[in-house]
């Protein structure tokens, strides 16, 4: 049974919490950068507060000078973040099951890390949709949070690379893809992505290797169907 | 359509960022309302769905640096041995910071 309730989102919150502490470090990271970028402390604010996307709103701080590409800004923001909308279909047969408010009102929160361990709950038969959302404000927090620090903190801040921390996400989200089920029509899948993103990197516009190596994954899923009955919904 | 660099114009920048990315979070989810859910449709999605995480992992590792690609390497072992996930991300980062610190 499909639901959403105060209890499974606390729990989603909880979980989600000490991979927050890094996003903190990060959001960090991003308001130091803003600062030298010189956006005042509101601007970047609204930033993390609004976008919350983190490697976009990066690349977006590269791309403001004198004059400001709003179309390549928009651009980019989009190439950078149009995983979110293969994630958000991999969530659908699970999201159709709620009121059509509550279903956007929960995505406005999806991120790489609630939503990689929501899609391992579902495959594992959970149906509380309470990770997504819980998950989803404490890395909100997290993020708005490390954002103001780094405004406000303007010195004494280690560096974020030194410590390793640029590869939290990356060591998180492989933890995710291990974690699930393994079989050969699994591997060739997961060949298939890295093989067509590796090819995307090199060969296609910026930003576009995730969507690249998703879909073909995606496309060798739909044609090679697994051996045994996909589980019901419960 | 460039802006010149005014307080406005950040505003402006915040504004269609919200909207663009808004829209990446909501049309997965908006266009899937219209497709019918059939087991070639769930094979896509599933298929999809872990194909998401190596495409943004494999570049990590071919682009990174020794660091990053070690950290990626002890999150794996780690993971395969402990079946934890935090302490197999802890211990990449331990590696990475040492290797970064020690070796450069």
């Amino acid at each position: 049974m499909v639901k959403l309730d105060i209890k499974g989102t606390w729990l989603g919150f909880k979980r989600l919490l000490p991979l927050s502490m890094f996003v903190i470090a990060f959001g960090l990271a991003f308001g130091l950068a803003a600062a030298q970028a010189e956006m005042t402390k509101l601007e970047a604010m609204l930033m993390s507060g609004l976008v919350f996307a983190g490697a976009s709103q990066f690349a977006v701080l590269e791309l403001m000078r004198e004059e400001i590409p709003l179309l390549a800004i928009m651009i980019t923001t989009f190439a950078i973040n149009a995983r979110h909308l293969l994630m958000g279909a991999s969530l659908y047969p699970w999201l159709k099951e709620i009121p059509t408010a509550k279903r956007y009102g929960i995505l406005t929160f999806i991120s790489d890390a609630n939503w990689a361990i929501a899609a391992q709950d579902y495959q594992q038969g959970e149906r509380n949709l309470g990770i997504i959302l819980g998950g989803g404000l404490a890395l909100w927090l997290a993020w708005v949070l490390g954002t103001w620090l780094g405004l406000v903190l303007t010195q004494g801040i280690p560096d974020p690379q030194a410590l390793g921390l640029d590869m939290v996400l990356g060591c998180f989200l492989l933890t995710m893809a291990v974690g699930g089920k393994k079989d050969l029509r699994v591997l060739v899948i997961w060949a298939t992505a890295a093989l067509v993103a590796l090819i995307a990197l090199k060969f296609l516009p910026p930003n576009s290797h995730v969507i690249a190596g998703a879909l073909a994954g995606g496309l060798v899923g739909a044609f090679w169907l697994p051996t045994t009955q996909v589980k019901e919904a419960k | 359509m460039d802006l010149s660099n005014t307080a406005s114009a950040t505003y402006i920048v915040i504004a269609a960022m919200t909207l663009v990315t808004l829209v990446t979070r909501y049309g997965g989810v908006f266009i899937m309302s219209f497709v019918p859910l059939n087991r070639r449709v769930e094979g896509f999605i599933n298929g999809m769905s872990g194909s998401v995480l190596v495409a943004l992992i494999v570049p990590m590792a071919v682009e990174g640096d020794t660091a990053a690609r070690l950290a990626l390497l002890t999150s794996l072992i780690m993971v395969l041995w402990l079946k934890k996930p935090l302490p197999a991300i802890a211990a990449g980062l331990l590696v990475t910071a040492a290797w970064r610190y020690f070796v450069g």
